[in-house]
């Protein structure tokens, strides 16, 4: 049904669709929204047979999740950032047994320095964990892909993750058309789970692995992520026949067919990316875009042939490896077979620093004119970063590094943005 | 054994040693059938299956198997665990074997809590709440890693009924201290080195009165000596729905440097000097506790362990008098708190 | 067709020469519904068959501290989810943050300017924008008294949004009334709803008398 909302609400009415059975989460911006949302629905029994637990932290929710899931039960949470850290043994634990459980991540940068606003380090941190990792472009994209994910989980017995940009998405309202409980019903089935707690046929979950077998137990999730990368567009297709539109899928193109530049990246900046395109498509340039909406499994083969013949391609990252570069650029430098395609990664929006079309123009024109070098940080202030490192090359306690940067760019409330 | 010349004889048959510890202690054919324990019946569930790794004399084999046995019979089978990591999961589920004979899922290090609270959370909305859920840790699983799940599951009054099997250490990883060691118990990180060898005498931390101040349905403590009392702890816990939690010690040998064969009887020192007082408590208030039959003075159960080696001397007096004085203290404070002279009221 | 008072299906040149798209800054302070008047707007907008967006930009702070909203209104699908950095309309909820913030940053010449106060431009010491943009396209109001007036809440969101729908015709008043009674109820709903249709009345005199003015003076 077609309705005006935000992206939260819309996430949660999604989810509320598929009849989770426990949902279990502790509060963390920006996923506040859904979780008080679905909250709500189960308090006023709009959501029916679901048990909603308030969690004394994030470990615990990934914990009663697995809980939940190993008995048989449809189970579902959300976090973001600092959240997603804190459970992460329940993560890489989750996707070790093989617990079909569905989360949101609402991302968001991870500390120090603490920051509330959107980018992608905190999917980075667990992107070996054995989850399957879904990103939405929009918000119509976010419910779709939640309806999805519970589908892919149950039938692959993974958890998945649908990654949804924090504030950006979560707090933008939008258009969407949100699922029916019908049309949901008739895509996803009842749970069916493949190994269950249940004191008629016992068994024993989570023993020990030693060296004997750990590489053919933990080869099993590389197989299994392997059949998801062929599962993943059939279920986008089984889900545009079910709900009368494309969503999902493992990769998106824009633009790409004669492109000498494409541009590549995950979420929300391929909004702006596009309305960019379309700008320097109107001067004569050829650009493309592709975005990745499945991160996990990493999809090589579909990213080498949206990517074609393109002579630079320009990864435009909302994270980066300290030291080393991009995170993404690296995974996507592997599906280019050209070795004369030229790859740059541009780290941009960090901590929810805007992505402008004219930031990402400049970006690809300095491309076409391979002015651009091979990792660049996008509208960074380079005088203030000068400055703190000759502070502290200068001086042994030159305090806080986060508390000079702020004092030296003055008050942000003077700002308009 | 030899034969006239001298050669060794094989033995063909294997001595098997009979222990007489009293009829009503299990409860044998002698005993009415009321009053045996559950580990006295031939048909018990065997929840813990034999071929598991425990040492010899593990206290913690012995009070999971007493507990699971108890817990399986008072739920009719109908029963679900789930394990944190330490030496029962370990000892229980040697690659590739189990010895669990019920459903059993292994959690992490500190949410055993959580993740018995899930399982709790699928049964009860799948409509299939007479199937209960028992959540196990150590000491270490229980009151420092696992506190803050813990005390979100008592917050919430999960249906869960919580067991600390309490040795009083890390001991899976070595006998390193935890929150649960007692002061002047050496441990690989509070060697018996120093002015004040040992664990040093800080706070400490006494779950089952943390549990109580939670105002949980039920809170009790119970020991490895007293199997009639263990068992009927956990009969009485299953009639209640809510979180509940039990608190077991169990003497370990090789942390404690106790003889294998002493692991009963120190388990019964610990309760008889004070040290370790058992008792119950409903909705947040003591409601009974078990009178100490024959008071014994705290270097009784403490010469027993090696851990406690550095407060004695060679030939076994008491050499620290300060430190085991300050034990005494805690013990008789304990004494004082739970009336543990009194005779019993029920 | 004067330049005040545009007709409310009728769009409005954007930057870029993209016209059918709209883009509008909200101003204010934590606990004033800065986000919700942003909301409100892209319901009213959705109300009406078009595509909206809105979505704010603020700190983890609560009450008090500076607070900014957008929204985009186009007849089709709007991609970015960037900060509007050209505004083609800014609305000012809080008058004490001019001065403070920099509330016109982007606004174009072509720009509309809507603040809530009981001051003149020329009083806020505003008088240089009119150099900058069309007079006739900066209107104040009384919002927050119309708020205590008709619903005994000095909130002065709604109030605005339809002084907004008077001075640029992004959407009708209609719609506005509507995308009030789909989230508020009862006399919340009914208060803020008689409250935006006055300040609506307001505006479409003001934007009347300074059309003449301009008229005349041409």
């Amino acid at each position: 049904m077609l309705s005006q909302l935000e992206g939260s609400r819309a996430v949660a009415a999604a989810v509320a669709c598929c009849r989770p059975q426990v949902v279990c989460a502790y509060p963390i911006t920006p996923q506040t929204h859904i979780v008080e949302g679905i909250g709500a629905m189960v308090k006023s029994r709009q959501l029916k047979h679901c048990r909603f637990i308030n969690v004394e932290s994030e470990f615990a929710a990934m914990s009663v999740a697995i809980g939940a899931s190993a008995t048989g039960a449809r189970a579902y949470t959300a976090t973001a950032s600092q959240g997603l850290l804190f459970m992460i043994e329940a993560v890489y634990n989750a996707a070790g047994l093989g617990l079909p459980v569905v989360m949101t991540l609402a991302n968001r940068a991870i500390g120090a320095p603490i920051n509330i606003w959107n980018d992608h380090s905190d999917a980075m941190a667990v992107r070996d964990s054995g989850w399957v990792m879904l990103f939405a472009e929009d918000n119509q994209t976010a419910a779709d892909l939640h309806v999805q994910a519970f589908r892919l989980a149950e039938e692959m017995s993974l958890p998945v993750m649908v990654c949804v940009d924090g504030y950006v998405l979560t707090h933008a309202t939008e258009r969407v058309d949100v699922p029916t409980q019908e049309q949901v019903d008739a895509f996803l089935p009842p749970y069916k789970p493949r190994q269950v707690l249940d004191p008629a046929d016992p068994v024993s979950i989570g023993a020990m692995v030693g060296p004997e077998a750990f590489t053919e137990v933990r080869y099993l999730a590389h197989a299994k992520q392997l059949q998801a990368l062929e599962r993943i567009d059939e279920v986008a297709r089984e889900f545009a026949e079910g709900f009368g539109r494309h969503s999902g899928g493992l990769v998106s193109t824009y633009r790409v067919e004669d492109a000498e530049v494409v541009v590549i990246a995950l979420g929300s900046v391929l909004g702006t990316i596009k309305d960019a395109t379309d700008e320097l498509r109107d001067q004569g340039a050829r650009v493309g875009v592709v975005g990745i909406t499945s991160f996990r499994p990493f999809p090589l083969d579909a990213l080498h042939e949206a990517i074609g013949d393109a002579r630079k391609v320009v990864v435009v990252e909302r994270a980066f490896s300290a030291g080393f570069g991009g995170v993404l650029s690296t995974d996507v430098g592997l599906a280019i077979s050209d070795a004369k395609a030229r790859l740059s990664t541009v780290v941009a929006g960090l901590g929810g620093r805007a992505v402008t079309e004219a930031g990402l123009i400049s970006v690809v024109e300095d491309a076409l004119a391979d002015r651009l070098e091979v990792l660049r940080f996008l509208d960074l202030d380079k005088d203030v970063v000068d400055r703190e490192l000759a502070r502290m090359a200068g001086t042994r306690r030159s305090g806080p590094s986060a508390e000079n940067v702020l004092r030296d760019l003055g008050t942000v409330a003077s700002r308009a943005l | 054994m030899s034969n006239a010349e001298g050669t060794p004889a094989v033995s063909t048959t294997q001595p098997v040693k009979f222990y007489q510890v009293g009829s009503f202690a299990v409860g044998n054919r002698l005993v009415d059938p009321s009053l045996r324990t559950v580990q006295a019946d031939a048909a018990r569930t065997n929840t813990i299956t034999s071929g598991h790794r425990a040492c010899q004399g593990c206290g913690e084999a012995l009070g999971a198997r007493y507990v699971l046995d108890a817990a399986m019979r008072a739920t009719e089978g109908k029963l679900v665990a789930v394990n944190a990591t330490g030496c029962l999961e370990v000892f229980t589920t040697p690659y590739p074997e189990t010895s669990w004979q019920l459903p059993w899922l292994h959690s992490l290090f500190g949410n055993a809590a959580s993740v018995a609270t899930g399982v709790a959370a699928a049964l009860e909305i799948q409509g299939r709440d007479d199937i209960r859920v028992i959540a196990q840790a150590g000491d270490g699983g229980t009151v420092d890693i696992g506190f803050g799940c813990l005390s979100g599951m008592f917050e919430r009054n999960d249906d869960v009924l919580f067991v600390c099997y309490d040795n009083e250490a890390y001991m899976n990883t070595g006998v390193q201290r935890s929150g649960a060691t007692p002061p002047a118990a050496r441990t690989a990180t509070t060697e018996a080195v120093g002015s004040e060898p040992g664990n040093p005498f800080d706070q400490g931390k006494d779950l089952p009165r943390l549990a109580m101040a939670h105002g949980i349905r039920y809170v009790a403590t119970a020991t490895v000596a007293d199997l009639h009392d263990l068992e009927a702890k956990v009969e009485r816990a299953m009639d209640f729905r809510g979180a509940r939690y039990l608190h077991l010690l169990v003497p370990c040998p090789l942390g404690w440097s106790s003889a294998p064969e002493d692991t009963i009887r120190i388990a019964r020192l610990a309760k008889e000097s004070g040290l370790f007082p058992v008792y119950e408590a409903v909705d947040g208030e003591v409601t009974a506790a078990s009178a100490i039959r024959k008071l014994v003075p705290v270097e009784e159960y403490l010469r027993l362990q090696g851990r406690f080696r550095h407060l004695f001397d060679s030939s076994g007096a008491v050499a620290r008098t300060d430190m085991v004085a300050r034990l005494q203290q805690l013990a008789d404070a304990n004494i004082e708190r739970f009336g543990l002279l009194q005779p019993e009221v029920t | 067709m004067t330049a005040g008072a545009v007709d409310a299906d009728a769009t409005t040149a954007g930057p870029r020469g993209r016209p059918e798209l709209f883009q509008v800054r909200f101003h204010g302070r934590g606990g004033q519904g800065v986000v919700t008047a942003a909301e409100l707007l892209s319901v009213a907008a959705f109300l009406q068959g078009r595509f909206a967006q809105a979505f704010p930009s603020f700190g983890s702070e609560r009450a008090g501290a500076p607070v900014v909203a957008f929204c985009r209104i186009s007849a089709g699908e709007i991609r970015t989810h960037a900060p509007v950095a050209e505004p083609d309309a800014v609305v000012v909820q809080d008058a004490t943050l001019l001065h403070q913030v920099d509330l016109f940053n982007g606004l174009g010449p072509e720009g509309y300017l809507l603040v809530n106060t009981t001051h003149s431009f020329d009083e806020m010491g505003l008088g240089g924008l009119v150099d900058r943009l069309h007079e006739e396209r900066l209107v104040t109001v009384p919002a927050t008294d119309l708020a205590l007036k008709h619903f005994g809440r000095p909130v002065p969101n709604v109030v605005l949004l339809g002084g907004l729908a008077a001075l640029c015709g992004v959407v009708s008043l209609d719609s506005v009334v509507a995308a009030v009674h789909d989230r508020f109820t009862g006399a919340v709903a009914d208060g803020n709803a008689a409250a935006a249709t006055e300040a609506y009345r307001l505006v479409s005199a003001k934007a009347k008398t300074a059309n003449e003015e301009v008229a005349a003076r041409a």
